[in-house]
């Protein structure tokens, strides 16, 4: 079979830099997405680039991610508007404070530069700050991108170095003999090797090699304001993860933390719930209350994938040979760049620079289980 | 009294229907932003003004006595946010002047009306530049003039009506600026006639807009404005059926100008519920697609008015009534053959109607030589200043979209949410990517309106949030 030496399905931040650091390494490479480049999660999540609320696991590999993200306008040719702002997490309670005293304890040891602050010291570093907080805890690594901006990035860099785009594609089938053939509404692509990068996707993608990924689904909400004064200048976020909350240059207050709507796959992003926006909007204001003379302009939602322990999914998927999967990262937008890189090595064979996530750890996957 | 209907919108096609749906039996709720009935045609007016005569303004008091004397519990003042599926129907979220308030509904109907078209050109941001359809309820609602010397450009039947109010407010029209030829009123005169009543109500204008001096310029368009702070002149030119400019420009000193170019049907509601939309330029642009009755392709919501496909204010009251009918119909409370019965003269009335509305409808359609015509530099999202050869440029680097040019370029993300630009942007994408259907039609997200941020969040103490357990560490 002639074709590709490599497709990608999924053209978000991991499946575009998977693809890129293959054809870095020789390979010749197609990126099939259902909809454009970056339109998925890559494209509609709140931006956020903190480690400091990266699980400990994860912690050295965030590190690498935002080490890629700084370096986007070298690296991809173009500006996703990285600001490296620093951090605050914030506790509003005693129970609060326990849960963020525990987790970033943690999280340092695992090698984040954090500190534990006042709530004065909190309100020096950052005067749009309440006096609300409790206990705050500060990362001068975080930061923040325009995840609007990330399609259009991938997009300019995949076409520089050679990878086939192929947009407006969903895969309706994958047919296995000798290599792969993707087939989609806009052609079938035959490749010798596939890698599925389809984030909330993933699922439906894997019944097509036969494989069950054990993944579930959350609806994340983003809310953003009409432009204002410039209120506050680092990202802020709260001590149970429920809260993002950045200004852009332009003004703009950007909402986030993970609070549900409804959607799945198949009907991809349906509603928010009211009720979870103005939790969200709640619980920004508690932290900013500049945001009191905001407009609300937006709400919308994007879909990410977990697995059930919530660690990702990086790896050769079990018993399909030449058949690689990745996604399932929490902080996915953070880490996506550095992952995609590790999953291209181990394709191209190298040994990649920290372990992977093998997908083998799930009962579900063992090869055994799915013959019988 | 059988739970109900949501109305959005209390314009003649909101009117319309919630009072046929409350004479069927329904127990009907009507929402609208305005502080009284009537739409943008029928609006109600302030106190000092309210005994105006003119057939729009009897219209708009019959309506608003009618929905009075009607047990529709009408909400003014209410700015809906969220439509959503509820276990038993539709949500409906609103704020108003008491706070936030929450309906739910088996059944809901949008009569949510238009937003005016403006293709841009150089000055059209500057201050004295409006829309006609504003200038329309500047004249109505508060007598205000836009300027003392007024530029009327565009297209449609709002041309001569702006001209004429300008007028009877002793105020002075510069030049009427048409951007469709003598042929074309020509041509629509036999739809026209479908509405004798109208058609000689506009015949009136002209004459009276004749008698002024006023210069009538047919198949010109508005190419730039001077001035910074203030319009100084503007600059008309000659253009072709396609709209794009076709010969040299000349100058008419004018203050201020006040310009349309069609109305765009507002889709929001029945897209963020997930109705079907289809692209017909003849009725406006995107619409909702729906039968003769309003019943969209979700199951117990219905489309009325312009918001469904430009037809007129006149066809809107009687489409509105078709659809109270349809869903007290489908409520179970109107039997299959009164409803037949009471559809039958409403269905011919409003296909008169429309034929008028229709016409108008047609020569207010997108030019796409106009469109293809807007400069480089030109701003086309006010919003956040996008311009022209900034859209370009995304085209050019492969955005395929209305919604991934947004995303790469800001454009329709600011505070008009694409209301205003978006028809423009998709038109400008449509070549590159094969037709407006391609270029699709940007994502409609609540809030349905840009909401003050205290008007959702709140009071609240904070031990009261119910936050959801932590993620795991």
């Amino acid at each position: 079979m002639t074709g590709f030496d490599a497709l990608i399905v999924g053209g978000g931040v991991m499946g575009a830099t998977t693809a890129l650091r293959l054809a870095q390494g020789g390979m010749r490479v197609a990126v099939i997405e259902k909809r454009a480049l970056g339109t998925g999660a890559s494209g509609v999540n709140a931006g956020t680039l903190s480690l400091q609320i990266k699980r400990a696991a994860l912690v050295p590999y965030a590190i690498k991610g935002i080490e890629r993200w700084r370096s986007t306008h070298e690296r991809l040719g173009i500006d996703v508007h990285y600001r490296r702002t620093g951090g605050l997490t914030l506790a509003f309670t005693a129970a609060e404070a326990e849960v963020l005293t525990a987790r970033m304890t943690e999280r340092k040891a695992a090698g984040v530069p954090l500190e534990f602050v006042t709530t004065a010291r909190a309100r020096e570093i950052e005067p749009g700050l309440s006096a609300n907080p409790v206990l705050a805890s500060f990362c001068a690594e975080d930061g923040y991108a325009s995840s609007t901006l990330t399609g259009r990035a991938y997009r300019e860099a995949l076409l520089k170095a050679g990878v086939a785009i192929h947009e407006g594609a969903p895969v309706t089938a994958i047919e296995r003999g000798g290599g792969f053939r993707v087939v989609t509404p806009r052609g079938t692509f035959v490749g010798r090797r596939l890698v599925l990068a389809g984030g909330a996707w993933l699922a439906a993608l894997g019944r097509m090699i036969g494989v069950e990924f054990p993944i579930s689904v959350r609806v994340n909400t983003v809310s953003v304001t009409t432009r204002m004064p410039m209120a506050i200048h680092r990202i802020v976020g709260h001590a149970f993860g429920l809260l993002t909350l950045k200004q852009s240059d332009n003004g703009t207050m950007l909402i986030g933390g993970g609070w549900q709507g409804r959607g799945d796959p198949e009907r991809g992003a349906v509603e928010v719930i009211p009720d979870n926006v103005i939790g969200n909007l709640r619980l920004a204001l508690h932290a900013v209350p500049a945001l009191a003379s905001a407009r609300v302009v937006r709400t919308w939602l994007g879909l990410e994938a977990n697995v059930p322990d919530a660690m990702p999914l990086v790896g050769p998927v079990p018993g399909v040979d030449d058949a690689f999967v990745i996604g399932c990262v929490r902080g996915g937008y953070t880490i996506g760049p550095f992952m995609g890189e590790l999953l291209a090595d181990t394709v191209l064979g190298r040994e990649p620079e920290m372990p992977i996530f093998d997908p083998a750890r799930f009962n579900s996957l063992q090869p055994q289980k799915l013959s019988a | 009294m059988k739970p109900g209907v949501a109305v959005i919108g209390g314009g003649p096609a909101g009117i319309g229907a919630a009072l046929s749906a409350a004479r069927a039996g329904l127990a009907v709720t009507l929402f609208d932003e305005q502080p009284g009935a009537g739409g943008q045609v029928y609006r109600p007016l302030p106190a000092p003004f309210a005994a105006d005569s003119g057939p729009d303004a009897e219209v708009g008091r019959r309506l608003r006595a009618e929905l009075a004397a009607s047990s529709v519990d009408a909400r003014f003042a209410r700015k809906v946010w969220f439509v959503g599926p509820a276990a038993d129907g539709y949500e409906v979220r609103a704020v108003g002047p008491e706070g936030a308030e929450t309906l739910t509904a088996p059944r809901l109907i949008a009569a949510t009306g238009t937003t005016e078209r403006i293709v841009p050109f150089p000055g059209w941001t500057t201050p004295g530049v409006m829309g006609l359809a504003a200038t329309t309820i500047m004249l109505k609602a508060q007598h205000l003039l836009p300027g003392a010397n007024v530029v009327v450009a565009g297209v449609g039947p709002l041309l001569a009506a702006v001209a004429v109010g300008i007028l009877k407010q002793g105020g002075r029209v510069a030049a009427v600026v048409d951007l469709a030829g003598v042929g074309e009123w020509a041509a629509a005169m036999p739809a026209m006639a479908a509405r004798g009543d109208l058609l000689a109500r506009g015949i009136g204008w002209v004459a009276q807009i004749k008698r002024a001096g006023v210069p009538m310029l047919a198949r010109h368009a508005v190419v730039a404005v001077d001035g910074g702070d203030r319009v100084t002149a503007v600059h008309v030119a000659p253009v072709d059926a396609s709209g794009r400019p076709s010969g040299p420009s000349r100058t008419i000193a004018a203050d201020s100008l006040a310009i349309g170019h069609g109305l765009i049907p507002a889709t929001e509601i029945p897209r963020i519920l997930g109705a079907a939309v289809e692209y017909d330029a003849a009725r406006g642009g995107w619409i909702t697609r729906a039968d003769a009755y309003g019943a969209t392709t979700v199951p117990g919501l219905y489309v009325a008015g312009d918001g469904a496909g430009i037809a007129g204010a006149a066809a809107a009251l009687e489409g509105g009534r078709l659809a109270g009918l349809a869903a007290a119909r489908d409520a179970g409370v109107l039997p299959a053959d009164r409803f037949a019965a009471e559809s039958a003269p409403l269905l011919a009335a409003s296909r008169r109607a429309a034929r008028f509305g229709g016409a108008m409808a047609r020569m207010m359609a997108i030019r796409p030589g106009l469109v293809a015509a807007i400069a480089h530099d030109t701003v086309v999202c006010r919003c956040e200043d996008v311009t022209r050869g900034e859209i370009d440029e995304a085209i050019g680097a492969g955005a395929r979209d209305v919604n991934q040019l947004k995303s790469w370029t800001r454009c329709g993300m600011g505070p008009c949410q694409a209301r205003i630009c978006g028809d423009v942007v998709g038109e400008l994408i449509a070549p590159a990517v094969g037709g407006r259907l391609a270029a699709g039609i940007s994502t409609a997200r609540p809030p349905l309106r840009p909401l003050p941020y205290h008007a959702l969040a709140g009071t609240f103490a904070y031990d009261e949030l119910n936050l959801p357990a932590p993620a795991p560490s």
